[in-house]
């Protein structure tokens, strides 16, 4: 049976379609056929950071509106075997998204995936409710920041109460924290906050801590997800969390200040 | 020694003095007196909880006993019950003549259980009381009101949550966002919590905002409540 996860946040431009990306790339990359659905409808970018944008026919909308099938609209991935990206239209409005074509969609991929990741806009209106209603899991992206810490707040609360596994009773969706661009030297100064900090206010499991690192920017812009630039510090913090996800017991990363070495001083990275 | 301590001898002070008493006893309510299977079922009892199983005193009774053999062997029963833990202080139902069988092995009978003809327990339980139990965090943005009773909340209030009771408010976690207690009028409602970093607390219409907390009250266990109309917030001490 397929599992559902929604990678969410309530703030803006936090890190979500970054963390889609390569939380996808990297159940792909050990073996499980993975799709990952863009819901942001109007301000499409997951296939940009995927580097599919130039192979986009048919999108998310058009398959609700039976405009398209499902074999029609999956672009598959040419780097990554069973990875399948499902864009969103840029044209369309939010509106565009139903309860009912959602779910008809995802219940016909839960027959060919094993994992649906789905990528969900900022805020909390429609397209956000829509990507987190049918959730068996969420990922909750929040940088340690005040105004980011209370809107996943804020999202954790939603996910407890309208989401489908809330409304219908069953167990409730499972919450896993990503801290995204952490800054352990700012946390220290106390610029931001702390990963304890932001553990304590919401109180939720932490399944990674993703350092900021200019590697993301330099490599969605290549339009390759940086899970792939396994020689970076983010990459690698993604590498972990995908594990970390699937079961294994790692200790996290790039939480605390790092001596830099004599060959990195000599080459930099980061 | 005694000598020594002429008033334990004297008349004001004797050695003992009788006091009624009431206690929680537990009753084995015995259904056949068939030994084997009685051993065999405290064997396995016993497994289940070995801490309970040690000398605790029980009852024997006799109420619903499927077959009543008048001369039931009381002294094995004894034995077999001290063997795996149990010391029977008593006995209470059965027969005249069990209840002479008994006391000829030291168990006293002791007066019948209220249910032979007593008061009947009412056929439906009325709620004890309107309280609601919320058993998760209150999110940002989220609101939960108790109409006519208290509020329990297992976990933190957020930061943009809102707790809202007629009654008392009890907060087994952080307490970071607004909570209202006795918002119909009752002077008497309290709000307890973990650790109180509240954005509002209000206790029937009289408010304070986190701006004017006292900055020695802010991460403390406390209570709030009022007094001559004033809020007061007192620290929770163990
Ligand atoms: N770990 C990181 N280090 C540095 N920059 C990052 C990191 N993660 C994300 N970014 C940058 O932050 C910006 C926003 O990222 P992203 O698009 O993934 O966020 P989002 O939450 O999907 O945004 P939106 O709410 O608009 O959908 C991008 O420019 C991205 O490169
Ligand atoms: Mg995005």
């Amino acid at each position: 049976m397929a599992t559902v996860i929604v990678v969410t946040s309530g703030k803006g431009g936090v890190g979500k379609t970054t963390t889609s990306a390569s939380f996808a790339t990297g159940l792909a990359q050990r073996g499980y056929r993975t799709v990952v659905i863009d819901f942001d409808v109007g301000l499409r970018n997951l296939d940009l950071i995927m580097g599919c944008e130039r192979r986009v026919v048919y999108d998310f909308v058009n398959v609700i509106n039976n405009e398209a099938n499902l074999n029609q609209s999956l672009i598959r991935d040419k780097r990554v075997e069973n990875l399948y990206i499902l864009p969103a239209s840029q044209t369309r409005d939010k509106d565009a998204l139903t309860k009912e074509g959602v779910e008809r969609i995802l219940t016909e991929l839960k027959q060919g995936f094993d994992y649906i990741v789905c990528d969900s806009p900022a805020g909390i209106e429609r397209g956000a409710l829509m990507a987190l209603y049918f959730a068996d899991e969420a990922l909750v992206v929040t940088n340690p920041e005040v105004s980011s810490v209370r809107d996943s707040d804020r999202i954790l609360g939603i996910l407890a109460s309208r989401s489908r596994r809330a409304e219908q009773g069953e167990n409730p969706v499972k919450e896993h924290l990503v801290l995204a661009r952490y800054a352990p030297e700012r946390a220290d100064r106390g610029d931001m906050l702390s990963v304890d900090d932001v553990l304590e206010i919401l109180g939720i499991p932490l399944l990674g801590v993703i350092p900021e690192s200019s590697t993301v920017l330099q490599s969605s812009n290549a339009g390759v997800p940086v899970i792939l630039e396994d020689s970076s510090e983010a990459g690698a913090a993604y590498n972990d969390l995908v594990d970390r996800f699937l079961g294994k017991a790692l200790p996290h990363r790039f939480t605390s200040i790092q001596k830099k070495g004599f060959l990195k001083r000599l080459f930099g990275g980061g | 020694m005694l000598l020594r301590s002429p008033h334990l001898a004297s008349e004001e002070t004797p050695p003992f003095e009788l006091k009624g008493s009431l206690f929680t006893l537990t009753v084995l309510h015995l259904f056949q007196m068939d030994r084997a299977a009685i051993e065999r079922h405290l064997v396995e009892k016993v497994k289940q909880a070995p801490s309970f199983f040690n000398n605790t005193p029980v009852v024997i009774d006799l109420e619903e006993m499927t077959d009543s053999p008048e001369g039931l062997d009381f002294n094995g029963l004894y034995e077999l019950l001290r063997t795996h833990g149990m010391v029977p202080v008593g006995m209470r139902n059965g027969t005249p003549i069990q209840q002479a069988a008994a006391r000829l092995a030291g168990l006293p009978a002791l007066p019948e259980s209220r249910a032979n003809g007593g008061a009947k327990k009412p056929d439906k339980t009325e709620p004890a009381s309107h309280s609601r139990i919320v058993n998760h965090p209150v999110r940002s943005g989220q609101q939960i009101y108790a109409p006519e009773g208290d509020l329990i909340v297992l976990g933190a209030v957020s930061a943009g949550a809102e707790v809202i009771a007629d009654g008392n408010i009890h907060i087994y976690g952080v307490l970071r966002g607004r909570a209202l207690a006795g918002v119909r009028g009752d002077a008497e409602t309290r709000i307890f919590c973990q650790s109180l970093e509240a954005e509002l607390v209000s206790i029937a219409g009289h408010y304070r905002i986190s701006e004017q907390f006292d900055s020695a009250d802010r991460g403390k266990a406390a209570q709030i409540h009022l007094m001559e109309n004033r809020l007061v917030i007192e620290h929770l001490t163990r």
